[in-house]
């Protein structure tokens, strides 16, 4: 007996003496948590919701009347010219592009590096990085002013069956973009089916039960129905994480393959890739934020989720400063006037203005994330988010225009001013996005409720409960004191 | 289930249980009894239920790479038809044999990616027989908190080793609450 008392202090294993956070806290239970995010679509819309959609609507509509009177007056009404022949649209096609990487990040590569954090965010980074991508979709179809003739970016042979340059980095985007979106519609809609079920089976209204009904597919939720789902979902995650990262690999070529000074470097396909992630989530945390202090998701997206995304935002961005600063290194480096040339008067020419309000939204703000105080408030995350937003705007303006500017000869140099016309279609994308981010969290589960439901202690079928897992209200006050 | 009904033929015996944990030792216990014609539903998928149900792993990634590799033949011979033979064109200084494949690889890839996702996503529809609309599932009430926080098995009666009284006894020897018999309606 004594010798177990003075025996050497037992072995603790590790993951026993720093135990995971919960990822639901409040011990909640799998009814709570439905109740909970099915009752957002299922509950009589609040009014603040008519507001905002009034606003984002309104500035929506007016976006679509900019892209109309483009295209029944031209392109004469952008600010584009010679030499800037790509200036607004471009730099709104990559923005939003980029801020779409986010959700399949989330969604894909998380899946399969089992963050199960994931759980409480993808369905929402999934939604919305449809609708960037849908934003995004707009210029390269408007671009030329001449929306009838889109159909040339198709693969088929157009006029006096001269086919599409298939060598081309830009017929390369037309691919990378649409399997991009089509997979993650697919990858989005496969994850709504349990949950559309859930609002099909709750559903009181007659109209909820007929489109619920329709779109939930007759999902029943059998173990021979998980198999094969959990089977596409994983390879649909496993096609993806290469796609993610090749969609602005291949948007980077657009300008990597050209000869122009500050386009024309091999850094573009990571720097632009770490660029997107770092947008990407910044966009998640300013959408995620209010909605979940709207419906008091607090227990579901916890501080902890917040935390793990801005050490991502740190990261990236970490990265992304890294590139730019290796850009200008390089370009000193490589002793090309031109390129030398092009990152002096990128810092300290007419736009300095434009480049410094990139690297400091960017590079110094996010930095602020190296303190776990400034993580886990919501106004810094807030401001920080919105700074990498407004940031990652001026990076692709800045490496689209300003390389534009100024290039090989100063006779045949230039500068851009945006015309009202490019501006409002530029709002007016902002506009169309949270609309549709609007429509989404009023009439699908934001979160994704199967997945939460298999993240909790009691989904382990090896789980012992240590006490019955609370229903309700006993614990409300404690949610809120997160908030 | 009224009297009228009660004179049909059942379609399955059904019974609730109340935690994974209890699901997937009945799951174990109805597979070792040599049920064939049955499932389990949760509201999620659960870790090591095809074990316990004694099914294998899903073949559907043997149908998703057809798929994929149906995308990067479509995309090679899209890419090389045109390029190669229909319409010949030097651009950028590149050659038109095969040595331009380089160039050709991102819609390769992208191609496979397509095809690959449309397989995965249509083929686990078709492998679970959905979208079906009306089912004699449904028309059980309790069925529907499956897609809330209920566990249930359904043992068919189409299983040679069923029995009207014998399985739903059954049933709740392993644990299950409330087992009944449910009917095909009409």
């Amino acid at each position: 007996m004594a010798e177990t008392q003075v025996s050497a202090p037992k072995m603790v294993p590790f993951v026993e003496r720093m135990p995971r956070p919960p990822l639901v806290e409040n011990n909640r239970s799998m009814a709570w948590i439905t109740d909970l995010i099915a009752g957002v679509p299922e509950s009589k819309t609040p009014l603040w919701w008519f507001i905002a959609i009034g606003i984002t609507g309104s500035i929506a509509a007016f976006g679509v009347f900019c892209i109309f009177y483009l295209l029944f007056t031209g392109v004469g009404v952008w600010g584009n010219n010679i030499p800037i022949g790509w200036a607004f649209g471009i730099t709104n096609f990559v923005f939003w592009i980029g801020i779409g990487h986010a959700g399949t990040l989330i969604s894909a590569i998380l899946l399969l590096t089992r963050q199960k954090w994931r759980t409480a965010v993808n369905r929402s980074a999934e939604a919305m990085t449809l609708f960037a991508v849908m934003c995004a979709a707009i210029f390269p179809g408007i671009h030329v002013g001449r929306i009838w003739m889109a159909w040339f970016l198709a693969p088929v042979p157009v006029p006096n069956w001269i086919w599409p340059n298939f060598r081309s980095p830009l017929m390369w985007d037309v691919f990378a973009v649409s399997t991009y979106f089509t997979v993650s519609v697919l990858f989005w809609f496969l994850g709504l089916v349990p949950d559309l079920a859930t609002l099909r089976d709750r559903a009181k209204s007659q109209v909820g039960k007929v489109v619920y009904g329709i779109l939930a597919l007759g999902w029943r939720g059998g173990n021979r129905q998980w198999r094969h789902y959990e089977m596409a979902y994983l390879i649909l995650a496993g096609i993806s994480t290469p796609l993610v990262l090749s969609v602005h690999s291949t948007v980077s070529f657009d300008f990597a393959t050209s000869i122009l000074p500050g386009w024309h470097t091999t850094i573009f396909p990571p720097y632009f890739v770490a660029g997107a992630i770092f947008g990407g989530f910044a966009m998640v945390l300013t959408l995620l934020i209010p909605a979940r202090s709207i419906y008091k998701l607090h227990d579901v997206i916890t501080w902890n989720h917040i935390d793990v995304m801005c050490k991502i935002i740190l990261l990236t961005g970490s990265i992304v400063g890294y590139a730019y600063t290796m850009e200008f290194f390089v370009a000193y480096y490589g002793a090309n006037p031109f390129e030398r040339f092009a990152f002096i008067n990128r810092y300290f020419g007419p736009y300095w203005w434009a480049s410094w309000s990139m690297f400091t939204c960017n590079v110094i703000m996010p930095q602020l994330f190296w303190v776990r105080a400034f993580r886990r408030n919501i106004i810094t995350v807030l401001f920080v988010s919105m700074c990498v937003n407004a940031g990652m705007w001026f990076e692709r303006f800045v490496i689209f225009v300003i390389s534009l500017t100024r290039d090989f000869l100063p006779s045949s140099w230039g500068m851009y001013y945006p015309t009202w016309v490019d501006i409002w279609t530029f709002v007016g994308t902002i506009g169309i996005f949270v609309t549709l981010f609007l429509l989404f969290i009023r009439f699908l589960p934001m979160v994704a409720i199967s997945e939460v439901r298999s993240v909790l202690p009691e989904a382990d079928p090896h789980h012992v409960p240590p006490e019955p897992p609370h229903t309700g209200t006993a614990v409300e006050d404690v949610g809120e004191a997160h908030a | 289930m009224t009297a009228a009904a009660a004179k049909k033929e059942p379609f399955a015996a059904i019974a609730e249980f109340t935690t994974a944990a209890e699901l997937y030792h009945a799951a174990e216990k109805v597979r070792d009894k040599g049920y064939r014609f049955w499932d389990v539903h949760s509201p999620f998928p659960i870790h090591g239920m095809n074990k316990a149900m004694g099914l294998g792993r899903s073949y559907l990634g043997y149908i998703i790479f057809c798929g994929g590799f149906t995308g990067f033949t479509t995309a090679a011979l899209l890419e090389f038809i045109p390029s190669s033979f229909l319409y010949p064109l030097i651009v950028h200084g590149k050659p038109v044999n095969f040595f331009t494949v380089p160039a050709f690889f991102p819609i390769m890839f992208e191609l496979t990616v397509l095809f690959s996702a449309f397989t995965a996503f249509f083929g686990v529809f078709v492998l679970n027989r959905l979208p079906r609309f009306h089912h004699p599932l449904f028309a059980y009430r309790p069925f529907r908190r499956v897609t809330r926080d209920a566990f249930f098995i359904v043992i068919e009666a189409v299983d040679p080793r069923f029995s009207e009284t014998g399985t739903v006894e059954f049933l709740t020897e392993v644990g299950g609450k409330e087992a009944a018999l449910i009917y095909e309606d009409d």
